[in-house]
């Protein structure tokens, strides 16, 4: 009974300090964040059908040109961040750098980097998928969703 | 044309992101949104939805994480019409498979060869 009570005070605390966090953080500067995030990701995405029309010019198929176009980005978003360039870019785009796939490639090798120390193989090796893990685990999951709708529908 | 397309398309699917982060006071993370966004693309490329926004914004749909959803969709629907139920199982990743080895290789060779900046 005594330790219900206080775990309910804990949470009353703990609720009332989340609202007091909520009234004294600044709120995010919207409209400036937003346009960034437009600028930003609009131009990377110029930059992959820049590479996309190249492809397509040397006559790939479109499928084929697409996973080629995403190599190169992820290529290009790996080799930027570390040069620390990306990281720079990212303070200023926020989720412009994020959503592009040459983000995808900047918080594999970001998450992996640091861990050096702990080995390549169970250092990096291990931490490159602490982000990129579970993106293709939902990424996977959602793909056999939809394919066992698929195969269901057309039994 | 199909730049300023891209442009608009590829920058509106950011400012979601960026919205989703500032309205929730940043308890959504950058991982949160790359894995929403690849779910969300790849649920709705199964719907048949995700096709419209690719022919209209070109890259500026396949190149965010929710183009990479798009491409397992496809490839899971091709991988059933084509194998039947191993494809529910192999179509996905056969046609991100460049995609997924890029990242890993170079992600890995990129961690290598430079060092952390702090």
């Amino acid at each position: 009974m005594e330790t219900t009570g206080q775990e309910m005070l804990k949470a009353a605390e703990q609720a009332e300090y989340d609202h007091l966090v909520q009234k004294v953080m600044p709120k995010p500067p919207y409209v400036k964040h937003a346009l960034a995030a437009f600028a930003v990701g609009g131009a990377i995405c110029v930059i992959g059908q820049l590479f996309f029309n190249w492809m397509q010019s040397m006559g790939m198929t479109i499928q084929n040109a697409n996973a080629m176009t995403a190599v190169i980005m992820i290529f290009l978003g790996a080799l930027f961040t570390g040069l620390g360039l990306y990281d720079k870019l990212g303070t200023f785009a926020g989720a412009g750098s994020i959503v592009p796939i040459t983000g995808f490639a900047n918080v594999i090798v970001a998450s992996a980097i640091e861990f050096k120390k702990e080995g390549y193989i169970f250092g990096v090796g291990a931490k490159i998928f602490s982000i990129a893990g579970p993106t293709l685990l939902f990424g996977f999951t959602a793909a056999v969703v939809v394919g066992l709708i698929k195969f269901l529908l057309i039994l | 044309m199909d730049y300023l397309m891209a442009f608009i398309i590829g920058g509106l699917l950011c400012v979601i992101g960026q919205l989703v982060m500032d309205f929730t006071s940043y308890k959504i993370t950058p991982g949160h949104i790359l894995v929403g966004y690849i779910t969300a693309g790849t649920l709705l490329s199964g719907l048949g939805l995700y096709q419209y926004l690719v022919d209209w914004g070109g890259a500026g749909a396949t190149i965010p994480l929710s183009g990479f959803g798009h491409s397992l969709a496809q490839g899971v629907l091709q991988g059933v019409d084509e194998k039947g139920f191993l494809g529910v199982f192999s179509g996905g990743v056969e046609a991100a498979a460049a995609g997924i080895t890029a990242a890993i290789v170079f992600g890995y060779f990129a961690a290598l060869s430079f060092n952390p900046r702090s």
